[in-house]
């Protein structure tokens, strides 16, 4: 169109720009919470460690100079978290829900405390990945403008799931999952599997909050996350503990995200408030159509704290 | 690298603290050390609201014999209560100022009766002849500020579609939107401000898909009313937008993109407080003031607003500060559907507490307040 504007197909272009745009942090948490939930424990931390990640990152790469060293120091301060947490549930009669919401407090408090002075600066930004070079249309080509941090992300899913079935890891996993007594027997220590799985979950929530403050969003601030790890770790339930459910889930939480703003600047302005919280209803209605009186949630691992 | 950025605000702060020293001239004598109380909503370093606030705060600590205690985040709740008595009762605080709009009603003149000796000073609230007269409500017409913003706005714009990333539809944030339209009415009477709301004051993503989904309607030009602008202001920029900053300065952060911002002028209002105070005159119970009293003030135009546009706000800008003053909501003012909102014939001077009550948006304006 001639002045520049797409009229009603900002909407769905937007939602796909969204579910591009918003939905990694929660794919990235969320396949980290993943790995740790098929180990048997929980970490509800992680939206401190997504936090901590998203203001380690944003720091590193204004310092050095570049993100790439910035997403890296995310993913050590995620898992240096994710180890702290195992650490302590290690201790006897420890309880991981408990520790994780300490965890949580301690990490988004000491995100703020450290990140004090980065509120201002700007830090060098992640690059991104042009595949809308093929339009003529400037709203497409922003929406097509990927970050390489997506597109792990969505490969991770597959892999993971290849992993969990195929792969002596992923069975040593789920058996920790599944029975620690079967662990011990096999020989490994439930411990330090549990302690490893924790570890990398922290690892990958530490990549996706360097994905918030270095790419998009884009700058680190004190409400950045506002609850998406927590959002991300809730995700992994609603997912049945699957990793391609959880890259669908991501998605469609990232679009719905999107659905609010979308809707109002093509003129649908009243109820913004219920399309702003489309994400909660979205959970709401798949967790009523999925669950069932006469039946345990299919996949939870049997050694979860929550199920058990 | 530049490492010098994250002290330029202190340098800035100590300077401003300088020139008013200088300008005091002979220093407030206080008898005793005088405690002077904070209370923030949100961070103290949010480059915006409460980072203008702590700016006016950390003025006042470099004058001596003033001892300032702040706390920050404290939600408008009964929070704000303990927060008020804990300063009073520990820290020994004769002056407070909380500055969030929601502290004022029940909390703050709940604690300006229990302690009718103390001087509490409140950030947006209306007072009224019923309340403490030991409290006082102050605030800056910074629609004032937005008003210059959109007739830059209204210049730069290409497309004639400007936008507004807003928080929640109270009558402060409706008035900067409504002062912005009319603002860039005057530059180009087809102008259209379209608005998105995204419910809370810092939503950094919602804020950022905000920016792009006005962008993708084609808008150019954008402003805000949110706690941290940066989100909007450094997105907007990466797409090639136009911005308009709000609260304070965010020109070092789209150098390009800046045409000019709203900002709140805290530092030259509360050293001016306590100077009266130690003068032994009384602040009125109802201070406002816009552009002419200091307490708002616009940031300095970016190289992309051209001399047509400068030339008009600038003229604008010298009514405001004129003796007679300037009134942006004139008669006949038709709200975006179609009704009228002020009668032909009655201007509503920015001293108005009706305005203060504000619930539409301007013809012009494309969004709705529920």
């Amino acid at each position: 169109m001639a002045d520049g504007s797409i009229g009603l197909w900002t909407v769905p272009l937007a939602v796909l720009g969204g579910a591009i745009r918003v939905s990694t942090p929660f794919l990235f948490v969320s396949l980290g919470e993943c790995i740790t939930e098929r180990s048997g424990r929980i970490n509800l931390g992680l939206e401190g460690t997504l936090v901590m990640g998203a203001m380690s990152a944003y720091g590193s790469s204004y310092l050095t100079g570049s993100p790439w060293l910035g997403v890296l120091a995310a993913g050590i301060t995620g898992a240096l978290l994710g180890a702290l947490h195992a650490g302590i549930c290690s201790l006897p009669r420890v309880n991981d829900v408990a520790v994780g919401i300490a965890l949580m407090l301690f990490g988004t408090g000491l995100a703020f405390y450290l990140g004090k002075p980065l509120i201002e600066p700007t830090a060098a930004r992640l690059p991104a990945i042009d595949f809308g070079w093929w339009s003529d249309i400037p709203q497409v080509r922003a929406a097509l403008r990927v970050n390489v941090l997506f597109l792990i992300g969505v490969a991770l899913a597959p892999i993971l799931y290849w992993a969990f079935r195929t792969t002596r890891w992923g069975l040593l996993i789920r058996t920790a999952g599944e029975s620690s007594d079967a662990t011990r027997a096999m020989g490994h220590s439930v411990l330090l599997i549990r302690l490893r799985a924790t570890m990398v979950g922290g690892f990958l929530a530490g990549i996706g909050g360097s994905f918030l403050s270095l790419f998009y969003p884009g700058s680190w601030n004190e409400g950045l996350s506002s609850g998406q790890g927590i959002t991300a770790v809730a995700l992994v339930i609603f997912a049945r503990w699957d990793p391609l459910l959880c890259l669908w889930a991501s998605l469609a939480f990232g679009g719905a995200a999107a659905l609010g703003p979308a809707l109002q600047s093509v003129g649908v302005t009243s109820g913004y408030h219920l399309f702003n919280a489309a994400p909660y209803i979205l959970t709401l209605a798949i967790m009523i159509m999925t669950c069932s009186p006469k039946r345990t949630l299919t996949g939870a691992p049997a050694e979860l704290s929550i199920t058990r | 690298m530049d490492l010098g950025r994250i002290s330029r605000r202190h340098l800035l702060q100590g300077g401003a603290a300088l020139t008013l020293g200088a300008a005091v001239g002979a220093r407030p004598a206080f008898a005793a050390e005088t405690t002077i109380g904070f209370i923030y909503v949100g961070s103290r370093d949010d480059y915006g609201y409460n980072q203008a606030h702590a700016q006016g705060a950390a003025a006042l600590k470099k004058i001596p014999g003033l001892k300032v205690v702040e706390e920050e985040k404290v939600p408008e709740t009964d929070a704000v209560e303990k927060t008020i008595e804990s300063m009073i009762n520990l820290d020994g605080a004769t002056l407070l100022f909380p500055t969030s709009f929601g502290y004022y009603n029940p909390h703050m003149v709940k604690m300006a009766t229990k302690y009718p000796k103390i001087h509490f000073e409140h950030c947006g609230g209306l007072w009224t002849d019923k309340d403490p007269k030991n409290a006082g409500s102050y605030f800056g017409y910074i629609d004032e500020a937005q008003y210059i913003s959109g007739i830059v706005a209204g210049y730069t714009s290409k497309s004639g579609k400007l936008g507004f990333v807003a928080a929640k539809p109270i009558p402060q944030v409706l008035r900067n939107i409504n002062a912005f339209a009319l603002g860039a009415k005057l530059a180009n009477p087809k102008a259209t401000t379209q608005v998105i709301f995204t419910g809370d004051w810092s939503m950094p993503v919602k804020e950022a898909e905000a920016t792009n989904s006005l962008i993708d309607q084609g808008v150019d030009v954008l402003t805000c009313h949110v706690d941290g602008p940066k989100t909007m202001v450094e997105n907007a920029a990466r797409r090639g937008a136009f911005v308009c900053g709000y609260h304070t300065n965010q020109s070092p952060l789209a150098p390009k993109a800046y045409l000019t911002g709203a900002e709140w002028n805290w530092e030259a209002l509360y050293p001016k407080f306590v100077k009266m105070i130690a003068a032994g005159e009384s602040i009125p119970n109802f201070y406002r003031g816009g552009l002419k009293e200091e307490i708002v003030k616009t940031s300095p135009y970016g190289e992309a607003v051209s001399a047509e546009a400068r030339k008009h706000a600038d003229e604008v800008k010298a009514k405001f500060l004129s003796a007679e003053g300037y009134a942006i909501f004139k008669g006949g003012l038709v709200d975006n559907k179609g009704k009228t909102v002020i009668a032909a014939g009655t201007d509503r001077g920015q001293k108005d507490p009706e305005l203060e009550k504000m619930d539409y948006l301007v013809e012009g304006v494309i969004g709705a307040t529920s």
